[in-house]
């Protein structure tokens, strides 16, 4: 079935499903094991990387909590002595629409002001985000930030990513390749860094993102010369 | 004034078992002071120190979240629905 509202209405939904039914959902009742397993992320970025730590990482904020076992991931591998060197800089994304926690760390302080979400970026979309504080926390104590992108520009993000990658990823994939731009823009990611993004759903989930994005595949004859005159700068 | 105040089963433990308690009060922080004198284990987990409502607890008057109305000072009245929600979801 599909429920009609923002993810924070569902997640209301889940909650009580939950609660009253014993169903075990791993956003909501098994959430000690999808935090744990969202640490693995880290292990797998330093892994990836010949067991070395990268100076910055890049992902989207949801309800907040990816950030924090980011940085719980890194700091476990450097405690058990399987990477050494500073922590990464951590940076969060949001879409404009809905970004809480990007606001609470432009403004600072302690207190995250929930908002209701305006985006495309659905996957994402939490307008109060319950790891929201302690994200912007990881995000401050690693030396980070956050940035809000705007529609065109998180769609803009899924378009880079595919050409230039060949992976397709859905909208908050494209809000984390839009916010590391802005970031570099801003000088927030400096030309010495080696980033991270962390690109954390397919694009498949959010075909709609792109719908009126991309120009619509041509239609030929079944002729050679009909392929060649359409993609001849090509072959 | 009988106002539905419904709890998860986790904070349901504190309030003798039940899951749907009747509360009384003009505002929702009201409600939550009178169900809070009478379960005095579950009442830390209700608000903080200060009264107010913690970031990590959803109230939801009827169908919308209190923090988009007027917090603990939103007006209830007979035959609403609260409800109290763990704020957790999403990466």
């Amino acid at each position: 079935m599909r429920v009609r509202g923002t993810y924070d209405d569902v997640n209301r939904l889940c909650s009580q499903v939950a609660d009253r039914y014993g169903w075990g959902l791993v956003n909501i009742n098994l959430r000690g094991y999808y935090g744990e397993g969202s640490k693995t992320m880290a292990f797998e970025i330093a892994e990836q990387l010949g067991w070395r730590l990268p100076t910055a990482v890049v992902a989207p904020m949801a309800g907040g909590s990816l950030l924090t076992k980011l940085e719980k991931g890194f700091r476990e591998f450097t405690e058990a002595g399987l990477v050494s060197g500073a922590a990464p800089r951590l940076y969060g994304g949001q879409a404009s629409g809905c970004a809480p926690i990007v606001h609470l760390v432009e403004r600072g302080g302690d207190t995250l002001v929930p908002v209701v979400p305006d985006t495309i970026a659905r996957s994402i979309a939490i307008g109060n985000p319950a790891d929201g504080r302690f994200a912007a926390g990881a995000i401050r104590a690693t030396g980070g930030w956050a940035a809000g992108v705007s529609e065109t520009a998180l769609v803009d993000g899924i378009k880079l990513l595919a050409e230039t990658t060949g992976v397709f990823t859905e909208t908050a994939g494209g809000v984390t390749v839009a916010a590391a731009l802005v970031l570099a823009e801003s000088g927030r990611l400096r030309p010495e860094d080696e980033v991270v993004l962390c690109i954390t759903g397919n694009g498949l989930k959010t075909v709609e993102a792109l719908q009126g994005a991309l120009p619509d595949a041509p239609i030929i004859a079944p002729r050679i010369r009909d392929l060649e005159a359409q993609y001849g700068h090509h072959l | 004034m009988a106002i539905t105040f419904s709890l998860p089963t986790v904070l349901a433990r504190l309030a003798d078992g039940q899951a749907t308690l009747e509360g009384t009060g003009d505002t929702l922080g009201a409600v939550v002071a009178e169900i809070a004198g009478r379960y005095p284990r579950l009442a830390p987990r209700l608000r903080d120190e200060a009264g107010g409502p913690y970031p990590f607890v959803t109230y939801y008057l009827n169908d919308e979240d209190i923090r988009f109305r007027n917090g603990f000072a939103t007006p209830v009245g007979e035959g609403d629905e609260i409800t109290v929600v763990a704020a957790i979801a999403g990466g």
